[in-house]
């Protein structure tokens, strides 16, 4: 298996389906003459033509919405948001068009669309770009949320987005684009939306992580296991459908949680999460739930206030010695 | 990026807009306004040239329908058989009727939340309305959208949208999909002026006219945005005008003319259908009710809506015809009870209907079924 990074995976998803289904076409903000403010996109221009990767103006509300309109009457729009935190202009289509049209419609109206770019933390570009909006997204139903932490995860998610015929939330994270892993160069090779992967099997505690919280937990898990203790890593990969069963049995195989995300921790996903844990498995539970989440402020520009606001490998192995009553 | 080719044009209209000036002024007298009636059924009289008087009557029997309909609709809602929010579109017909008389079936219609009368003027029928004001398993929409979101795909009525200027994105996109496709389809999108105060509505307009979209902005101007007029909420009341800040051809129609609509709406489609170009519209009309049931519309003056009332697009209409011995008053009278009866029809099945089951709640969320749980 070739080992190439998210960029490069994400960029081979958007080919395949561009090239299997003409029904697909790609349009955002310098997605195409440009190559992609993050290089996502290069190259599919040339490939293509113009028709089907398409530079839009910057009016986000406007293309998202005319994403939105396209996939009513057959197309299948992928429509790039040159970081997430721009999208929030484009909230009304997303949220009152693309999420309810099937069912304002009584079941007429499919939006087979994909909204996709980088989202979380980014590097010292302080507050308005530099955010995890997942939970606003996961909160409607009618949307589908996803989030992947390697670069086969990204190549697989975002293909099956791409087929799928519901609205698709696909955020990438802005730091994790040179990550590299092993990813399967078969055209066909998906993974299906909401289901989670245990990252690394354990015994003794469970680490719930997405996004770039994934590669911190495993960083943590190696640590802990210097110190004798077993973590179990998953990943949900999909916010929404949410695969809450695999966490559920894990925790019920350890009777020890913690969460870790990067976004604010109010109304937060991990603040579901941990709800369902209560709900399912509190007699399994041993220590309550531990969640850590990014500082609950906006993101600050100084390099060091940034390092605190983002949880590290350091607080994750702090907060599972905690829950195993270790300090 | 394509290069843009399409010349500004002016407004055309100018006739019907110093007529309708009439009617904007505060105080008009009887004469003025006898005057300015006159002239409108004189402009409607010189277009009634080339269409047959088949065509011309179902135009009739259209705006009487929605008409009539309406009427019904206030009647069941004080009733409380409809719920929520209702929005008539009473005084406001011949807009619906005459634009839609202009395309084909394959044609896409996107609207507001105002939309009953284009639900039936595209091709609905007002059994599927009405049931979906009641909140019937058989209404256009399941009963899970209500007066704001009719859909209908058999006839391309892709909905009523409820967020103002929500809709016209979206029938920029679906524009884009008719030209992405190759096929000669166009898209009309209905919206109410305040919605031209959005940022959708100019974003929309820059991108369908950059990329040479087949979509018909109609905008019906009846003057208020719910209780707040023109004058106080828009700093160039010509909307019109707002077309050359995106070099789009544009019109100014009087909207109380059936056949004026038609005509105008016309001319946009073959511009659409033959150049791919867009076109807005500014159709000037007025709604002879409140903004919603719940309206009491203390905000307009009693004499300022009979002045509109003068200009009822559907008696201009009816007199029209009389005058040009198209239609003589038995026939009128004939076709009013016809309406009358699809309506109490309408009305008997939306009664007689089952509500949605219990489950439906669950369903039409994703295309795949899910866990009801989650």
């Amino acid at each position: 298996m070739p080992t190439i990074t998210i960029r490069e995976a994400l960029n081979q998803a958007i080919r395949e389906e561009l090239a299997r289904d003409e029904r697909v076409f790609l349009m955002g903000e310098e997605v195409a003459a440009y190559d992609g403010a993050y290089k996502v996109t290069k190259g599919l221009l040339n490939e293509f033509g113009p028709k089907r990767v398409i530079d839009t103006p910057i009016t986000e509300l406007g293309f998202a919405g005319l994403g939105v309109g396209a996939a009513m009457v057959g197309l299948r729009p992928i429509v790039e948001f040159m970081t997430f935190n721009f999208s929030v202009l484009a909230t009304d289509q997303i949220i009152n068009s693309a999420a309810k049209m099937l069912y304002m419609s009584g079941g007429q109206f499919k939006i087979p669309i994909v909204f996709r770019g980088p989202g979380g933390s980014a590097f010292q570009v302080s507050s308005q770009h530099s955010q995890a909006l997942e939970s606003w997204y996961a909160y409607f139903p009618g949307l589908k949320v996803v989030m992947p932490s390697t670069p086969a995860d990204a190549k697989g998610l975002l293909k099956s987005s791409i087929r799928d015929d519901d609205p698709v939330i696909f955020i990438e994270q802005e730091r994790m684009y040179g990550n590299k892993g092993e990813v399967p160069d078969d055209p066909d090779f998906t993974i299906p939306l909401g289901v989670a992967d245990v990252k690394r099997e354990g015994t003794d505690v469970t680490i719930v992580a997405r996004s770039l919280m994934v590669p911190i937990a495993l960083k943590a898990a190696d640590k802990l296991q210097e110190q004798g203790v077993s973590c179990e890593v998953i990943d949900p990969r999909t916010i929404r459908p949410l695969d809450i069963e695999t966490i559920i049995q894990s925790v019920k195989k350890t009777n020890r949680v913690v969460l870790a995300e990067e976004s604010h921790p109010l109304c937060g996903v991990n603040a579901e999460i941990s709800a369902e844990i209560m709900e399912r498995a509190f007699d399994y539970l041993d220590a309550p739930v531990k969640r850590i989440s990014g500082a609950d402020v906006p993101m600050p520009y100084a390099k060091n206030l940034e390092n605190l606001a983002i949880p590290d490998v350091e607080r994750v192995v702090a907060a599972v010695r905690e829950v195993a009553y270790l300090d | 990026m394509s290069k843009q080719t399409a010349e500004p044009r002016s407004a055309a209209g100018a006739e019907e807009k110093s007529s309708t000036g009439v009617l904007d002024a505060p105080e008009v007298d009887p004469q003025t306004l006898k005057q300015d009636r006159d002239a409108a059924k004189q402009r409607q009289k010189g277009r009634l040239g080339g269409l047959d008087p088949e065509t011309i009557v179902d135009l009739y029997r259209q705006m009487l329908l929605i008409r009539r309909f309406e009427e019904k609709s206030a009647e069941v809602y004080s009733a409380g058989k409809i719920g929520g929010f209702c929005h008539l579109y009473i005084g406001q017909e011949a807009v619906a009727v005459g634009a839609l008389s202009a395309i084909r079936k394959d044609d896409y219609v996107l609207t507001s939340y105002r939309e009953h009368g284009q639900a039936i003027a595209k091709g609905m029928s007002p059994e599927s309305v009405m049931a979906e004001l009641y909140g019937k398993a058989t209404g256009c929409s399941k009963g899970k959208g209500g007066s704001m979101h009719m859909f209908d795909k058999e006839v391309n009525f892709l909905g009523g949208h409820a967020i103002v200027g929500g809709q016209i994105p979206l029938a920029t996109g679906v524009a884009f999909a008719a030209k992405y496709q190759e096929t000669d389809r166009v898209a009309l999108c209905f919206f109410g002026e305040a919605a031209v105060n959005q940022g959708a509505f100019h974003e929309s307009l820059n991108m369908a006219q950059l990329w040479k979209l087949p979509c018909i902005y109609i905008c019906e101007n009846n003057q208020y945005g719910m209780g707040t007029s023109l004058e106080r909420a828009m700093s160039l009341q010509d909307i019109a005008q707002k077309a050359y800040a995106y070099e789009m051809a544009s019109e100014f129609v009087d909207g109380m003319d059936v056949l004026a609509v038609r005509e105008a709406t016309v001319r946009a489609v073959e511009r659409a259908r033959k150049e791919s170009l867009p076109t807005l519209l500014e159709v000037r009309t007025y709604r002879f009710m409140g903004h919603s049931m719940s309206d009491p519309g203390n905000y307009r003056t009693r004499a300022e809506i009979e002045k509109y009332q003068e200009r009822d697009p559907i008696k201009l209409f009816s007199s029209t015809l009389k005058e040009e011995n198209i239609i003589d008053e038995p026939r009128l009278e004939q076709i009013d009870k016809e309406v009358r009866e699809q309506v109490e029809e309408a009305v008997r099945f939306a009664e007689e209907s089952p509500l949605p089951a219990p489950e439906e709640l669950y369903t039409d969320i994703y295309s795949d079924p899910i866990d009801p749980t989650h």
